[in-house]
């Protein structure tokens, strides 16, 4: 009941969110301007006022897919950071924390020493590299962090943290020593602090479809994902195979934070803060934490990539910068109101 | 009654070469609180483990209801055999209700995310016989030791299980809770549930236990009724110090036997 209530809530407002972020932005057109366009665009009415072709442009090929991109971008990182939080019984988890930002980071790095003119159904060489260098670095944390069979969490952690240090330190050693890479240092700045680049719609189809994908297979994942609160034993004891779903659940928010990164870099607190705001208000139940995380990111993203886009217009400010700035205080506002009930 | 959990000279232990249990030939019946007694790290808690099929024996099998618990799911297990570890920390805030609801995990099936008829009564009957509703929807984390043992007890039994383990249910409680809990594990018998309990008061496995089985390194001393498995001469040599009996009213005690005053300051 509550739940259901909670959900249609958060549907709302991510609707509303999307039509605030495609309605406004710097290029001079309004949201009348917009929603004439939509209109012509998107159902079989023409038009209600005259709108100009470049306009249609900056809807159809820029402003809207931004959006999107920007609510899927929202939506896998919080439910992949509620993936790990849950699994991993840590409040300090995040999507980043078993090594992936550490190695979308270097593989980013790498491909900017290659001048390759790479791209695939939009996505450009340092999206795939980054892809390629986050599911490596997961790879490799959790087989280093198993042992006889058994991955345990607190191995999953310290693997986690000593693989990114070391991948960190490689990409700081290939950015002194690579002089390429100096004259790059823009492009790479962009990916680290996190913006939403899309370049065509086929990169949304696909990020769509694995965030798709992932929210069911975490629903029905969900009520396992509760049994872990008792830890692995405990979890054990409730009929859980406990390896098996640990590196299912593990897989599913590694590709959710890959995909993600592929079109919004490292773009930090969504994934940690969001997870969190929702249970401080809606509690702990993944049934439902899951899917109102991931609403709540997208709205959430949606509107702190509208503040990054619009803010300094017409520059840029990285979207990373709002999540932190704006989001950081809502948190501790939400942390005070709502304390009571958690064990920090 | 009939035996639910069955072990055949079961051996085990965690590390190559360093066996924690050996050859332990042991019986658990429906309607019975079987206790756990024993010094210290002898294996009670691991026993538990391997009671709840959470680990393989090197030797020996275990037979539940009749099957062998290697050949069965662990969702099969935990349909039959229900645990109450010592602690449990809840790291999120979880509700009490929903922490009991955690108990019918071994009977989620895909995307029944509410779950069924079944499920909700296991629940509710859970929580009443804990007397837990006035608490349903407070935060786990907010309670008293011995409320969170009730949560627990509670999770376990809407796991609907035959047999029921538990691992010092009442460590950390005061007098009056330590028995709340060992009645209503004899009530809980007494409906057909079989009960385990690892114990290290010899006083309540008096008091409350059908059977006791005595531990001690890795190996089982006796099993039967407190009266014969705890003689004073035998757990005075397990434990390592000298305990006498002393009868009163029905009631045995066991009290330390102090040579001499022990002087306080």
């Amino acid at each position: 009941m509550r739940g259901r209530f909670a959900l249609l809530t958060l549907s709302i407002a991510l609707i509303a969110a999307l039509a605030v972020g495609t309605a406004l932005g710097s290029a001079g057109i309004g949201p009348r301007g917009v929603l004439a366009v939509l209109i012509d665009r998107l159902t079989p009415l023409p038009p209600p006022w005259h709108v100009e072709r470049w306009q249609e442009t900056v809807v159809m090929d820029l402003r809207l897919p931004r959006v999107v991109g920007g609510a899927l971008v929202g939506a896998a990182l919080a439910l992949a950071g509620a993936l790990f939080q849950s699994l991993l019984r840590n409040p300090l988890a995040d999507p980043y924390v078993i090594g992936t930002s550490a190695g979308a980071a270097l593989g980013a790095t790498i491909s900017l020493i290659f001048p390759l003119r790479l791209s695939l159904w939009g996505f450009g060489a340092i999206s795939m590299a980054a892809f390629a260098g986050a599911l490596l670095a997961v790879l490799l944390v959790y087989n280093l962090a198993r042992m006889a069979g058994e991955a345990s969490v607190v191995a999953l952690l310290l693997a986690g943290l000593a693989v990114s240090s070391i991948l960190a330190a490689a990409m700081v050693l290939l950015l002194v020593t690579v002089g390429e890479l100096q004259v790059r240092l823009p492009q790479l700045f962009t990916f680290l602090m996190g913006g939403i680049t899309v370049n065509r719609w086929a990169q949304l189809a696909l990020v769509a479809g694995l965030l798709g994908l992932g929210l069911i297979a975490a629903l029905a994942l969900s009520p396992y994902l509760n049994a872990f609160a008792l830890g692995e034993e405990g979890a054990a004891a409730l009929g859980v195979e406990v390896e098996r779903t640990k590196a299912t659940i593990l897989a599913l928010g590694s590709l959710l934070t890959a995909a993600a990164v592929t079109v919004g870099g490292l773009i930090g607190f969504v994934g940690l803060m969001v997870p969190h705001a929702v249970r401080l208000v809606l509690g702990a139940d993944a049934r439902l934490l899951l899917p109102s995380a991931a609403l709540a990111g997208a709205s959430f993203l949606v509107l702190a990539d509208l503040g990054a886009r619009t803010l300094l217009a017409p520059g840029e400010i990285p979207v990373g910068v709002i999540t932190g700035l704006v989001g950081g205080p809502f948190f501790l506002y939400l942390l005070r109101r709502y304390q009571r009930g958690y064990a920090l | 009654m009939r035996a639910v959990l069955e072990l055949e000279h079961v051996s085990f232990g965690y590390r190559r070469g360093r066996c924690v249990l050996q050859n332990v030939s042991l019986q658990v019946a429906s309607g019975e609180v079987l206790a756990l007694v024993g010094p210290n790290g002898v294996g009670k808690t691991t026993l538990l483990r391997l009671m709840a099929g959470l680990r393989r024996p090197w030797e020996g099998q275990l037979l539940l209801m009749g099957r062998d618990m290697a050949l069965m799911s662990r969702r099969e297990v935990a349909r039959m055999v229900a645990v109450v570890p010592q602690e449990v920390h809840m790291p999120f805030p979880f509700t009490v209700r929903q922490v009991v609801e955690l108990g019918r995990i071994p009977y989620v099936k895909p995307f029944a995310l509410g779950g069924g008829y079944r499920d909700r009564t296991a629940v509710e009957r859970a929580l009443a016989l804990l007397g837990l509703e006035e608490l349903a929807h407070r935060p786990f984390v907010e309670l008293s030791g011995g409320e969170r043992r009730r949560v627990i007890i509670a999770m376990a039994l809407a796991q609907e299980p035959q047999l029921l383990l538990l691992d010092e249910p009442t460590a950390h409680l005061d007098i009056g809770h330590q028995v709340e809990v060992m009645g209503l594990l004899l009530r809980l018998a007494h409906q057909g549930l079989a009960v385990v309990a690892a114990l290290h008061d010899l006083n309540l496995a008096f008091q409350f236990a059908h059977r006791v089985a005595l531990l001690h390194r890795g190996r089982l001393l006796g099993q039967g009724p407190p009266g014969e498995v705890l003689r004073p001469h035998l757990i005075s040599e397990v434990y390592g110090v000298p305990l006498r009996l002393l009868r009163q009213d029905g009631h045995q005690v066991l009290v330390w036997d102090a040579p001499y005053d022990v002087p306080r300051q």
